[in-house]
Formats: structure tokens, C-alpha cells, sequence
């Protein structure tokens, strides 16, 4: 049932409208900040209203009337999409609290057009989750793109150049040359509509060898998701500070590159004509070597915020291969896994931030017996570890059983494997880190002294996002309802 | 007074240009004055031309000049004909030359010298010439207004500095080459038909069948030849990067976007009015696919030139070559939407251009360096400037909002339906190229930060009003106002894109 | 071969030596204007170009046995003394064809101008470089390239 509303639009504005309030009010930091606070909260309570008329199955959708010939800009709010807004709305009210005691602990330089573009890069993030046809998608990806180039490289300095470098290189050309003919070939094939539908608009359209090539080309073109040919930008931009590499590259910009697949799978092909057409193995064996790639690389890397960057990596190809099962319970483990893994990755990214905030540590090795003296961070980075490995009592078990049974359903016996062998691989990169954090003998321990955490700012975020995974855990219901939108299942 | 609109959007730059030279050069402000108004006029009525198209049954105006009625059913004057694609091209070239106009008023004084006055009654010869080509309707009209064109774009080009009098004289002779080959083809069209209309040279040689004539083929390839030369078209763009990079600031940012479109629009109306559809894209001959590989060839070279430069108005001037490639590509893919974008790449890559050569002059007047190294920390001292060459950027790089994005859209559509993969392969690498060329600029100018720029020269020109940028209003409007046009370009492309299609022929 | 040749002669060139000026007048400007070194020379090759393509004009408006196109008295006075219809008095195929006359003496103009314009760039050009030779001014451009 889908209904005319404004809402969607209200809520992708509000954060923009925050970026002239916070220009305005750059001399006074508090007043800028509490701009970005009204944006956020507002933007998340708007999100809040409409969960429950989705829940009810109805469809909302604002059109700015069309740009090109059939094809409108426009919204359309639906479980999968609301989904995703709840998760990104509510994750930037806690990363805009950590953000402010993080650049003000560190006394970081143009915080103004940071927090602007902070703004910017969550419009379109939010505008990715409400695109209601591919083109609003497309445009939307790329206005994140941008945006987010000027947090990436934050710095200035010479790292950072190089690496947004990388991102821009990778972002871009990825989407200009595979995805921008990718969609034009769909708009030509599919008679010049390209608005989602459940079926998929281009199921019939196409035959088998082209549906392969339009559907590698869409995979792989959204590059924020991170599947293995064109991956480097992510480590890479692990050169921002810690805050976006947390907003953005634990939710917002890699979650929108998954969620640019999961709506290719299902609203641009459908997964029954994917089926059909049986092409979507090709990529589930990216994704699966993905998981396994990623996973080991993470396992050498002594860089903190690296080793989170492939593990992102690996969790992003749980997601394409939940839903290139093409199963319902595999697609609803993806979408799930979407939240779980955000809730469990940002609190990771918020505990690395807080110890470089609290002690200028970036590496692995220097975190032996950190847990003494910052011990509410090391807890919240254990409840973060155990969700993103899949263990109880955290969110991310929740997710990863709908994924195992997908694949289960689905039949695909040796991806079952990959999903066991990258767990405990998963397991082996967290682990150690937070038992040598405990667990060290005293002579070994780095730190000496008396607690010494981070500003609260910083630390209260990071509670409260590991008190969501493991909230995720007891009461996932909400999030499974507005998967089961999507997909089907109970 | 309606029904003359057309007429008036020639006469008006026409008296501005013998006001101006009456007015002398002591009197500057005059000048621009007279020609401000006679641009502003002729612009009010280029756009009531766009609503009387829109507003007729037929799409096309027909006006004859001096009112001479035809004889046994052939013209005998000199008709102008403006279809809706016309109606848009000659609202681009007056409006480009209006804003340009602005642009003009504090730098002409330091970049002309004493030549004010003639600076400005060239420039409205030009545009009177530019926007007779787009209407005449008259092939051997067409040439004349084509040296027309040419002989005040030469002098225009040759009052920068000595480099660019030999740029000039260079121009010249590839120049001439080009318009005396369109002539040759006109006097063979000429024999076989007895006609100079191009709606009745169409319709003779429609009832005559004369299309098998090899006269016919050669009149064809000497005109396309003809035109090629002019507009720039790999490997015959040898004239153009030292022409317009070299020529002072305020003549190049108005030639840039103008001069290659228009050739462009004239070949679009040869293939499509004059031989017909039927004609240039029968099975019979080979050429269509050959052209096509040689626009391919002619993108990605033009990609790899601007690459390899260092200074900022070559670099520019190497993407026309190649964005030529681009809609010479395109209206050979013998396919409506291809044609389209061919058509909607005039006025996207018009708009686009102007915004960068703006740009451009405005960044090399206030740090006096025409490398790309000048960019470097200007995010900071001048915002406003390159917010309005980041959006010519974009647009060049293809990202939605910009009009570069819809008309790469119409473009790409339209290989796709003919399943030219060979051309969408180039089109995106020429936009993974630029985005390349452009992002290393805007990178520098994000980053880089110099000391010292408060001491960089002021205009030459007295003491203009100063603004945020430390540049006068009057350059800062026009590149918003171009900025602007890209986006509105890229906004409204549909109804564009409508209109445009109402004009093609059917093929 | 040689009978050939004859023949070849008699079929193409002879009936058609008017394109054959052109054509070969045309292609002696083209050849100065693309290889010669000279500004000066390459202009003269451009005005013996332009030339070559008036005289193509000119030759295409002649009929056997035709003369100028101006009525002379007699038919004058047919007309308008004894009133009869001009249709009837002038024969088309005793005139030459007048357009393609007019049409050259704009293009004689257009070429005129363009090659004053052009005259007037190489001194300017000398002026500044003091050669008219187009290598000696690209060398004087090279190392420097100040400008």
C-alpha cells in the first residue's frame, strides 16, 4: 500500500538544514554543536514515527517529479529502508556525542566543516535508505562519495591525501564505469522504469549472459561494499579520525555499499528471477572469498584501526553472500546482520578512538594490559568482539544463525564452511586482544597507574552501543519484523 | 512586431557592433553599455523564440529576410528557419555572450589596451554570425556566415599577445581550408539541384532521386570535411588548443563553449536536414561506422592530451577536442537517443565549458600563473571561484546533478540501443580520465596551502569593487550565473530532452 | 596504351577541363599552404586556393553557346514595345547561369578579407618575432616559452 507523504522528505532534510546552522554558527562551538544534536535527534525521532506505519505495510513516498524521462528522484520508505535509517539516525546521535569529545580532546582543526559535512554525508546516507529507484540511489551513492572526501582527509597531511585518493579513485571509477552503464543498460532494457519492486523491474527483461554482466557490474560498481577486487580504499581511509572511520566506514558509507546490493538483488532483479537465471553464484564465491581473504589479512595487522577496517571487510561479504543465497532466511540474515554489525563494529571503532583520545596508542601490541587501566572500554570492545564474531550474548549471533540457516536452505554446504572457518578466524583477530588486555601478567602489562579513561563524551557512547548489541540479542524483534517485510519470514 | 523576433536577434549585436565603433574607444563604459543593452535585448528575444516554437502547431519558424516571397514554389531570398533546437542553441550563444559581456567590463580595459571599442563590436559581429548559422536556412548563406564568424574570431584571437597572432594566423589558414571545402560541396549540391534552400535542395534531391549521384557523396564528404575542420574534430584540432588558450581571457571563455558547438549543431543539421537521416545513415556506406571509431579515437586522445598538460586553459582546451568526440560520436550512432544526446551535449557542454573558462580566467588574473600549480590553497582564499569551477568539474566528470551527467545518460542510452559498447567504453573512460585530470586540481586547491596571498596582483584596471574572492562582482556573477546554468541544464534536462526530441526528424 | 590513354583523355578530361583546373590549381594552394614555410608563401597558396574554388563557380554557371545574362535591346523592346511575355523571349539556354556569379563576388569578398586580416597578423607576427619564417619563430618560442 503506498501512500504520498512528506515525511521522508522532512527526514532527509532536517540534517541537511543543520549545515547552514552549523555554518552560521561557527564562532560558538557549543551552540554548533547543539545545532547538529537538534538535527540528529529530530531526524531520529522523525525516523521513529514512521516505523510503526511501515510495520503496519504501508509503502510512504515523496517524488520531486521526474528528472529523466520515466524515471522520478524519489523516496519511497520501506522496511528494508527504514531499517537501515533507524540504524544510521540513531548510531549518529552517539557518534556526534563521541565526535564532539573526540575533536575537542584532541583540539582538531576546521571542526566546522566537519561537522557540516557530517551532516551532508548522513543526508545521503538517509537518502540511499529511502531511494525509491535506482537512479535516487545512484545519485544519492555518489553525494556520499563527496561528502565524505572531506572527513576522509581531515588531516590534510600527506596519509591522508593519499588515502583519499584511494577512496575518491576507487569510489568513483567504480561507479562511473561499472555502475553508471550498468544502469543505463537496465533503464534501455526495462522501458525506462527502474523504481524498486518486490519482483524486481528487470525480472523477464533480460537473459542469462547479460543479467551476469549487469549484475557483477552493479555488485562490484557499489564499491562501498567492499568485495574483494576493490577493497583498498577501506583500510586506506582508516586515515580519517576515528569518528568517521566509526559513522562512516562501520555504518554509513560501507552499510550503504551492502545495502546498494541487497536492493540489487531484490528490487532490481528479484531473487526469484536471480534463481531463474542462476547467476548469482558468481557472487557468492566473491563474497566467500572475500570473508576468508579479509579475515586473514586482518589476522597480520598490528594497526588497530586497520585490523577493525578488514574485519569490515570481512562482515560487509557475510552480507552480499547472505543475500546472494537468494534465500528468504538468508536475505533476512543480511539485512539484520546490516544493524548487528554496526552496533558491534562502531563500538569497536568508538573503543579504539577512546584509547587513542585517552593514551595515543594505535597498535595491537601496545594494548597488552590496557584493561586495567581503561576497563569500561575493554569491556564495551569485548561485547563489540563477541557480536562481530557471532557470539552469545550479542546481536550478532542473531543475524549470523539467519545467515547459516540461508545457507543451509539455499543448500549451499560448502559456503556453510566458509561461514564456520571465518568465524573462528574472526574469533582469532578479537580474542587476543581483549585477553591480553585482562588477562596479561602484571609484568608484561604496558600501563601502570590508576584508571585513566577517556573524556565522558567518548565514553558514553561506546556503553551505550555495546548495551544495543546486547539488547539486539534479547530483543531483535523489532529488526526482524521490518526484514520480514522484505522478505518474508517470521 | 512578434513575427520578427528571429530577425531582431541578428540586427540587434549587429547595430550594437556599428554603435560601438561609432562611439569611439574614449568612451568605455559606453561601449559596454551599448553592448550590454543590444545583448540583453537580443537574449529577451531569443527566449521569446523558444516560446513562439513552443507556442506553434508546426515547431519551426520561417522568416524571410527582406521579405522576399518564393517563385515556383523555390526561395528565392534568404529564409531563416528556427526549429526548436535552433530556437535553444542561439538562446545559448546570446546568453553566453551576454554574461561573457559582464565578465568583460573590468577586464578589458588591462587585456585590450586601446582596442575597447573594436574588442566589443567584434565580439557582437560574432555572435550576429554565430546565431545566423544557427538560423539561416540557406547553405551558401551559411558560409558566408561561417567566415563571418571565422574572420572575427581571428582578429578577436589575435589581440592577445604574440603567440597568440601566430595561433591566430594558424586558425586562419586551417580555418579557410575548412570553410572553402564546405563551399566546394555547396556548388556540387548546387549543380545537381539548382538550389541553395536547404529544405529545397532536400526535396529536389528527395524527387529527383539523385541520391545514387556520386556528385551527391562528394558534395557529402566535402561538406562534412568542411565542418570537421571547423569544429575541432580529431585529427583536424591541430588549430584549436593554441588558439583559445592563448587568446586573451575574455575572448577565449566566450569561443570556447560557442564556436565548436555551433559547428557542431551545423553538422547535425547537414546529416539531418539537408541529406537526411535516410541519406547519412543508410546500410550503403561505410562511413558511419568509421566515423564513430574515429570520434572513439578522437575522445580518448583528447583525454590523453589534457592529461599530459600543465597549463590550465590547454587542458581545458584539449577536453573540447575531446568532448567533440563526444557529440560528433553520438549523431553518427544512428539512433534517436543517440542524436539527442548528441543535441543536449551542445547546450550541456556549453554551459559546462563557460563555467570553467571562467573560472580559469578568474584564477589565472588573481595569482598571474596559468599552471595547474596555481590552484594550490585556493579553497581557502577564493571559495566562491572554485565552488563554481568545482561544479564545472563534476559536470565534466559526469556526476549527477550536473547537465554532464544527463547528457553522458542520452549518450550512453543511445549506444546501448544500437550496441556500440566500443563508444560507452570511451565515454567512460574519458570520465574516469577527467575525474583524474580534475580531481588532482581540486585536491591542490583543497589542500595546498601557500603564504603570501594577499600580495598576488590586483587588476590592472584601477580599483574595481572587491569582493570575498578579491574579485569584482563582475566576474564572480557571471561564473555563478554559468555555475548555475550547469545545474539548471542538468535539473531540467527532461524538459529539455522533450523539447529537443519534438525536433529530430524521424529517421 | 597509348590508344588508351587517348581515349582516356577524350572521355574525361577534355569535357571536363574546367574540373580539372580547379582541382589541380586547388591542390598547388593546398601544397603551400600545409608545407611551406613562409607565412607570406602560405597565403600566397591560400588566395590561389580561394581561387581555385571561384573559378569552379564561375565555370559551372557557362552553357555551350551562352552569353552574359543581360538582355540585350531587342528583347527589350519585345517586351516592353510589343508587350509580349518575357518567358517567351528569354531563352534560358541563351544565357549564362547568373547565381553562381553572384554568389563568387561574396566570396571574393570574404576571401579579400580574410586575407587582408591574415596580412595584417604577419605584421603583427614580424613585429614581435622579426621573421616571417615559421621554424625561426617556433625556435624563438621553444626555450624560453615565457608568454
Amino acid at each position: 500500500m503506498i501512500e504520498e507523504s512528506f515525511l521522508p522528505l522532512i527526514t532527509w532534510m532536517v540534517s541537511l538544514l543543520a549545515v547552514p546552522a552549523i555554518l552560521l554558527l561557527r564562532r560558538t562551538p557549543n551552540a554548533r554543536e547543539m545545532a547538529t544534536f537538534v538535527a540528529a535527534f529530530a531526524k531520529f525521532a522523525l525516523v521513529a514515527v514512521m516505523v510503526p506505519m511501515i510495520l503496519d505495510g504501508r509503502v510512504l513516498r515523496f517524488s520531486f517529479g521526474e528528472i529523466l524521462p520515466g524515471i522520478p528522484l524519489e523516496f519511497r520508505v520501506d522496511g528494508l529502508g527504514i531499517l537501515f535509517a533507524l540504524v544510521a539516525s540513531s548510531l549518529w546521535i552517539l557518534t556526534t556525542l563521541y565526535a564532539v569529545g573526540y575533536m575537542r580532546g584532541l583540539k582538531e582543526h576546521d571542526q566546522t566543516r566537519f561537522f557540516a559535512c557530517f551532516a551532508v554525508s548522513i543526508s545521503a546516507t538517509i537518502g540511499v535508505a529511502f531511494a525509491g529507484n535506482l537512479f535516487t540511489l545512484y545519485l544519492f551513492y555518489e553525494v556520499l562519495s563527496l561528502s565524505t572526501y572531506p572527513l576522509v582527509t581531515h588531516h590534510g597531511d600527506k596519509e591522508a591525501r593519499s588515502g583519499g585518493r584511494t577512496y575518491l579513485s576507487h569510489l568513483l571509477g567504480t561507479s562511473v564505469a561499472f555502475v553508471l552503464p550498468a544502469m543505463i543498460y537496465c533503464w534501455v532494457r526495462s522501458g525506462g522504469d527502474m523504481s524498486f519492486t518486490d519482483g524486481g523491474f528487470l525480472a523477464g527483461k533480460i537473459g542469462a549472459g547479460d543479467g551476469m554482466i549487469v549484475l557483477l557490474a552493479l555488485t562490484l560498481g557499489f564499491a562501498k561494499s567492499g568485495l574483494m577486487p576493490f577493497h583498498s580504499w577501506l583500510p586506506n581511509a582508516m586515515v580519517a579520525p576515528t569518528p568517521v572511520s566509526a559513522l562512516l566506514h562501520a555504518v554509513a558509507v560501507v552499510k550503504v555499499g551492502v545495502f546498494c546490493v541487497i536492493r540489487v538483488f531484490t528490487g532490481v532483479f528479484g531473487t526469484d528471477f536471480l534463481g531463474e537465471l542462476d547467476v548469482a553464484t558468481a557472487v557468492s564465491w566473491i563474497a566467500a572469498f572475500t570473508v576468508i581473504t579479509s579475515s586473514l589479512i586482518a589476522l597480520s595487522q598490528d594497526n588497530l584501526k586497520r585490523r577493525l577496517a578488514f574485519s569490515t571487510i570481512g562482515q560487509l561479504g557475510y552480507i552480499v553472500l547472505g543475500v546472494s543465497l537468494l534465500s528468504p532466511l538468508g536475505v533476512t540474515g543480511s539485512i539484520l546482520h546490516i544493524a548487528m554489525h554496526a552496533f558491534g563494529k562502531i563500538t569497536l571503532f568508538f573503543c579504539a578512538g577512546a584509547i587513542y583520545v585517552a593514551m595515543h596508542k594505535k597498535y595491537v601490541s601496545e594494548l597488552v594490559g590496557i584493561g586495567r587501566k581503561m576497563p569500561i572500554t575493554m569491556a564495551a570492545f569485548a561485547i563489540g568482539s563477541l557480536s562481530v564474531i557471532g557470539l552469545p550474548v550479542t546481536g550478532g549471533l542473531v543475524s549470523k544463525w539467519y545467515l547459516v540457516m540461508g545457507t543451509a536452505e539455499s543448500g549451499q554446504i560448502a559456503l556453510l564452511v566458509v561461514f564456520l572457518v571465518s568465524s573462528i578466524l574472526n574469533a582469532c583477530y578479537f580474542l587476543p586482544i581483549v585477553y591480553r588486555a585482562f588477562l596479561c601478567r602484571p609484568e608484561e602489562s604496558l600501563y601502570d597507574g590508576g584508571r585513566q579513561e577517556a573524556p565522558l563524551a567518548c565514553l558514553v557512547p561506546l556503553c551505550i552501543t555495546a548495551a544495543l548489541s546486547v539488547f539486539s540479542f534479547f530483543n531483535p524483534n523489532l529488526l526482524l519484523k521490518l526484514a520480514g517485510l522484505m522478505t518474508g519470514v517470521e | 512586431m512578434t513575427e520578427h523576433f528571429s530577425a531582431l536577434i541578428l540586427l540587434m549585436p549587429l547595430f550594437g557592433a556599428l554603435l560601438v565603433t561609432l562611439l569611439g574607444r574614449e568612451r568605455r563604459t559606453a561601449c559596454w553599455l551599448t553592448a550590454l543593452v543590444c545583448l540583453a535585448a537580443s537574449s529577451a528575444f531569443a527566449i521569446g523564440n523558444i516560446c513562439q516554437v513552443l507556442a506553434s502547431k508546426s515547431g519551426d519558424l520561417r522568416y524571410r529576410m527582406g521579405g522576399w516571397q518564393e517563385s515556383a514554389g523555390y526561395e528565392v531570398g534568404i529564409e531563416l528557419r528556427v526549429d526548436m533546437l535552433a530556437a535553444l542553441v542561439v538562446a545559448m550563444v546570446v546568453l553566453v555572450g551576454f554574461v561573457n559581456i559582464i565578465f568583460a567590463k573590468t577586464r578589458v580595459g588591462s587585456e585590450m589596451k586601446d582596442k575597447v571599442a573594436f574588442f566589443y563590436a567584434l565580439k557582437q559581429l560574432l555572435i550576429v554570425g554565430l546565431c545566423g548559422i544557427v538560423m539561416t536556412n540557406d547553405a551558401f548563406n551559411l558560409y558566408v556566415l561561417i567566415e563571418i564568424t571565422s574572420l572575427t574570431s581571428y582578429a578577436l584571437i589575435a589581440m592577445g599577445n604574440r603567440r597568440a597572432a601566430l595561433s591566430s594566423f594558424n586558425y586562419i589558414i586551417m580555418g579557410t581550408i575548412g570553410a572553402s571545402f564546405y563551399l566546394l560541396g555547396v556548388g556540387y549540391l548546387y549543380i545537381k539541384t539548382g538550389t541553395l534552400n536547404i529544405d529545397d535542395i532536400s526535396s529536389v534531391m528527395q524527387s529527383g532521386d539523385l541520391w545514387a549521384h556520386p556528385s551527391i557523396m562528394i558534395a557529402f564528404v566535402l561538406i562534412m570535411l568542411g565542418i570537421w575542420t571547423k569544429m575541432a574534430f580529431f585529427p583536424l584540432h591541430g588549430w584549436l588548443p593554441n588558439a583559445y588558450s592563448y587568446a586573451p581571457g575574455v575572448v577565449g571563455s566566450f569561443m570556447a563553449p560557442l564556436m565548436t558547438k555551433v559547428m557542431v549543431y551545423v553538422m547535425l543539421r547537414v546529416m539531418l536536414w539537408l541529406f537526411g537521416g535516410e541519406y547519412v545513415y543508410s546500410s550503403g556506406h561505410i562511413w558511419g561506422e568509421l566515423i564513430i571509431w574515429m570520434s572513439i579515437i578522437a575522445i580518448i586522445a583528447g583525454s590523453f592530451l589534457a592529461l599530459a598538460c600543465t597549463d590550465i586553459k590547454k587542458m581545458l582546451t584539449y577536453l573540447i577536442v575531446a568532448e567533440v568526440g563526444y557529440m560528433v560520436g553520438g549523431a553518427w550512432l544512428m539512433d534517436g537517443a543517440g542524436i539527442l544526446g548528441s543535441m543536449y551535449h551542445i547546450l550541456s557542454d556549453a554551459a559546462m565549458t563557460f563555467c570553467l573558462f571562467l573560472a580559469a580566467s578568474i584564477v589565472i588574473l588573481r595569482t598571474g600563473d596559468h599552471r595547474l600549480t596555481a590552484f594550490t590553497g585556493l579553497f581557502r582564499s577564493m571559495p566562491l571561484t572554485m565552488t563554481g569551477f568545482t561544479v564545472g568539474a563534476l559536470s565534466m566528470i559526469g556526476l549527477p546533478p550536473t547537465c554532464g551527467f544527463f547528457s553522458k545518460w542520452y549518450l550512453i542510452s543511445g549506444a546501448i540501443e544500437v550496441g556500440h559498447w566500443s563508444y560507452v567504453a570511451a565515454l567512460l573512460f574519458s570520465s574516469l580520465v577527467n575525474a583524474v585530470i580534475f580531481f588532482r586540481i581540486i585536491e591542490r586547491a583543497y589542500f595546498g596551502r601557500i603564504e603570501g596571498v594577499e600580495s598576488l596582483p590586483v587588476d590592472a584596471d584601477g580599483s574595481p569593487p572587491v569582493v570575498l574572492d578579491r574579485v569584482p562582482y563582475s566576474m564572480l556573477l557571471p561564473l555563478l550565473m554559468a555555475a548555475g546554468s550547469v545545474l539548471l541544464v542538468g535539473i531540467y534536462n527532461e524538459v529539455l530532452a522533450g523539447w529537443l526530441r519534438a525536433a529530430i526528424p524521424s529517421l | 596504351m597509348e590508344f588508351l590513354a587517348a581515349g582516356f583523355i577524350e572521355e574525361n578530361i577534355v569535357p571536363k577541363f574546367n574540373y580539372w583546373v580547379y582541382v589541380i590549381l586547388m591542390m598547388i594552394g593546398l601544397f603551400a599552404m600545409i608545407t611551406k614555410n613562409n607565412l607570406i608563401k602560405k597565403l600566397i597558396g591560400m588566395a590561389i586556393f580561394q581561387t581555385a574554388i571561384i573559378l569552379f563557380y564561375v565555370s559551372i554557371g557557362v552553357k555551350a553557346e551562352s552569353g552574359i545574362p543581360i538582355l540585350g535591346h531587342e528583347q527589350h523592346h519585345e517586351i516592353v514595345e510589343e508587350g509580349r511575355a518575357s518567358s517567351e523571349v528569354i531563352k534560358k539556354e541563351k544565357f549564362a547561369n547568373p547565381l553562381p556569379h553572384v554568389l563568387m563576388l561574396t566570396a571574393i569578398v570574404v576571401g579579400v578579407s580574410t586575407l587582408g586580416l591574415a596580412l595584417a597578423i604577419s605584421q603583427r607576427i614580424y613585429g614581435s618575432f622579426n621573421t616571417l619564417e615559421e621554424d625561426e619563430i617556433l625556435d624563438q618560442l621553444r626555450p624560453g616559452g615565457h608568454d
